[in-house]
């Protein structure tokens, strides 16, 4: 045993961690998750489970009790998320492992490192449509990182260290351990592999020196240079790297919305978010720019809008991904490095010398300032986009914010200025409707220290708000600020936009009053209509020692602007109303 | 659209054929013809999978197929000289009366007559694509009542060092 091992042994388990010892499969897997480090288990029992959740019965382990399966591991992807950690949960046979798709799809797509552990029916009856089995390795394979199905209990050990070391390594992803009922049920000698070894999984990071070269020189000739970074950034620690090589390069830095926090959005180089949804200077950077540096982002086409012919239509495209598979996917690149940004920034930095930017960097800034985000304040109205700002004011860009999905979603990403790394959480790739209140959950658990805002439109959250029981019962301290447009509101400005006001099943008018629904969960629940209540709410609400429901009754015509319709170029931007 | 030979020699777990088979599926690559079989080293297959494409999707296509987890490397045969073969089995619409006739026309493919019988005979052909599809012209005019065909199977020629082929 390695005196790390030790150390953890002597630290956390009661009892004591014993090697050679005769345990169950159950307990194997309790065993190697303390031996990895993880503190907090989100989950939800099941017949197929039961043998693990009677070895967890005492334990050590925080286990959080959710009141469904997505909520566990949209939970478990918030912690992640906020501590780059990887997240676990668990979940029983069939329809509890079903019930973990949608979240495994959003941890795939945003590379969010977790392991999910499913059990399964036992392998005599794997095959014959048993009792509550479903064949949950092959419903995920194209949602997964990497799965495994245990057929032998000697084999757990070596498979949980693997999982581990492949959904934190590269870059990161969900990895799925099925575990049928007989595996967990069956005795063996307790042992833990110390290293990994997966043929054929290149999970290096750092890149080639001739390839920064090529960075750093295709950089060094660039008049108006953009960087735009992705969350790649976050993923892999690479906010201050960024921070000092964009400073002594002098150059503006775009946060993809994947990327917001990786470099402060207050900062005199931030342009801020560009794409459908972006700013006007973000955008015309990329429209005008000589140099894209794309930073652990994979142009994806909320930004490039599908026409990647037009994208950045006069730049040079300078392109680092930990993934070789993105370097050319959707944009032709002119210089590619293969490596994490960190390490390639690290590499790079004492490279680089300032650019000739600074008449680009003032044409910038003035775009900024004739054009920021902007909307129309109406007396005793509540302005979603007021309701954003009152957010960021009173936590001064402090706090973890994580959205659902929808026009709020945008409005966080534009109003809010974040200015630490994994302090925004929010479903980008996927898009998933319900994952913003649990993935609070799961950020707040990871940050006690901290205020975590869960920011939901009324549709979305009605999708995962049984978790409100979750914060009730141990106390988890979340703020979900609920902007109630009273109907799902960004369908509702595509069907005004792009149907001809057609309003088809968008009405949410029949909504259960959210006081009382937090109330009936035994959590505190405010409401405010107007900016002067909304203010004396949220105030009353951050005070609160204690999760809180605030119901944010906003105008329900509110557009989000600018906005690129599908189909247009970066350059076809609607301003919306002045 | 050229065609393309992809050599992906891939952990013998199962599932792995359903890993690679989705990855096509989930990232709109067609496949063309693919085989699995064991290699010179145990607990190892090699697929051999040919599908259509210009280079940027050859290049995506092995990058995307070598995140798989169970993929050991991916080698593009087809940008250096490779040997390829397929086996197919024709069933022929002949009389025991034809035989001579039949012989002399899969002769020179060596190809062979492995099974006659009373209304119907089977060839044999083992070859490159377009040899099996030229036999196959041939014996249309009598009449093929069932074709089967494998997928290629293929490997670099030995003049071309490992090193040099592409891989990932
Ligand atoms: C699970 C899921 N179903 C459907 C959608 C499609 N969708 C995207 S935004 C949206 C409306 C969201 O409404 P609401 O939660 O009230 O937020 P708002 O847009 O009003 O801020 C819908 C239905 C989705 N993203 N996710």
């Amino acid at each position: 045993m390695s005196v790390e091992m030790a150390e953890i042994q002597k630290k956390n388990s009661i009892p004591p961690i014993q090697f050679g010892e005769e345990v169950s499969g159950a307990e194997t897997l309790l065993r190697c998750l303390l031996l990895e480090q993880v503190e907090y288990i989100f989950g939800y029992p099941g017949g197929a489970v039961l043998p693990i959740y009677d070895s967890l019965y005492g334990s050590y382990f925080k286990h959080i009790l959710t009141r469904h399966e997505q909520g566990a591991i949209h939970a478990a992807d918030g912690y992640a998320r906020a501590t780059g950690k990887p997240g676990v949960c668990i979940a029983t046979s069939g329809p509890g492992a079903t019930n973990l798709v949608t979240g495994i799809a959003t941890a795939q797509m945003d590379s969010v490192p977790l392991v999910c552990i499913t059990g399964n029916v036992a392998q005599s009856l794997i095959g014959t449509d048993a009792f509550q089995e479903a064949n949950i390795t092959g419903i995920t394979v194209p949602i997964t990182k990497h799965s495994y199905f245990v057929r032998d209990v000697r084999d757990l050990p070596r498979i949980v260290k693997e999982a581990f070391h492949i959904a934190t390594t590269g870059r990161p992803g969900p990895v799925l351990i099925d575990i049928p009922k007989d595996v967990a049920n069956a005795i063996a000698p307790f042992t833990y592999p110390e290293t990994v070894d997966v043929r054929g999984y290149r999970a290096s990071v750092v890149p080639d020196d001739e390839e920064v070269q090529h960075f750093v020189t295709a950089i060094k000739a660039a008049k108006r240079p953009v960087i735009m970074a992705g969350g790649g950034i976050i993923a892999a620690s690479a906010d201050q790297e960024l921070l000092a090589f964009a400073e002594k390069a002098r150059i503006p830095v775009i946060n993809t919305f994947m990327g917001l926090g990786g470099f402060p959005g207050v900062h005199e180089l931030s342009l801020g978010m560009p794409g459908m949804h972006g700013n006007f200077t973000a955008n015309q950077a990329l429209l005008n720019a000589d140099c894209v540096i794309g930073l652990g982002v994979r142009f994806d086409d909320r930004i490039t809008m599908g026409r990647t012919k037009e994208f950045a239509p006069n730049a040079r495209i300078v392109h680092v991904d930990i993934d070789p598979a993105e370097l050319g996917k959707n944009v032709s690149t002119a210089v590619t490095v293969t490596g994490d940004v960190k390490s390639t920034l690290e590499k790079a930095i004492p490279l680089i010398t300032a650019c000739e930017s600074e008449a680009w960097i003032r044409q910038l800034k003035d775009w900024q300032e004739k054009q920021p985000y902007k909307y129309k304040t109406d007396g005793d109205t509540l302005k979603p986009q007021a309701v954003i700002e009152l957010l960021y004011r009173s936590t001064d860009g402090e706090a973890i914010v994580t959205t659902d999905v929808g026009q709020h979603q945008m409005w966080t990403a534009q109003y809010y200025k974040f200015k630490n790394a994994r302090s925004f959480i929010s479903s980008g790739g996927l898009g998933t409707m319900g994952f913003g209140f649990p993935a609070a959950i799961g950020a707040q658990i990871a940050h006690p220290e901290r205020i975590t805002i869960a920011v939901v439109g009324d549709g979305g959250f009605q999708m995962t708000n049984q978790e409100l029981a979750i914060v009730s019962q141990y106390n988890i301290p979340v703020k979900v600020a609920i902007v109630n447009n009273q109907c799902l509101g960004m369908v509702r400005q595509w069907q005004e936009l792009f149907y001809d006001n057609r309003y088809s099943q968008i009405d949410l008018t029949c909504s259960p009053d959210f006081v009382k629904l937090a109330e009936a969960y035994g959590v505190k629940g405010l409401r405010a209509s107007t900016p002067q209540e909304a203010e004396a709410v949220w105030a009353e609400a951050l005070a609160h020692d204690g999760p809180v429901v605030v119901d944010f009754r906003v105008a329900q015509e509110e557009n989000v602007y600018p906005m690129v319709a599908a189909g247009n170029t970066l350059d076809q931007m609607e301003l919306g109303d002045d | 659209m050229q065609q393309q030979t992809i050599a992906v020699l891939v952990n013998d777990y199962p599932g792995v054929l359903t890993r690679v088979s989705t990855l096509f599926g989930q990232r709109a690559f067609n496949i063309d013809s693919i085989t699995v079989g064991g290699t010179e080293e145990a607990g190892l297959s090699r697929m051999i999978i040919t599908t259509g494409g210009d280079d940027r999707q050859i290049d995506q296509l092995m990058k995307q197929l070598n995140k798989l987890i169970d993929v050991i490397s991916v080698t593009n045969l087809s940008a250096n000289s490779y040997v390829s073969r397929e086996l197919a089995l024709i069933k022929v619409s002949a009389s025991p009366s034809q035989l001579a006739e039949l012989n002399g026309i899969v002769e020179p493919f060596r190809a062979a007559i492995v099974d006659v019988g009373p209304t119907s005979l089977i060839v044999q052909v083992t070859g490159d694509t377009e040899k099996i599809d030229a036999l196959l012209v041939l014996l249309q005019n009598y009449g093929v009542l069932e074709l089967t065909r494998t997928g290629s199977v293929a490997m670099a020629r030995s003049i071309v060092p490992a090193t040099a082929a592409a891989t990932v």
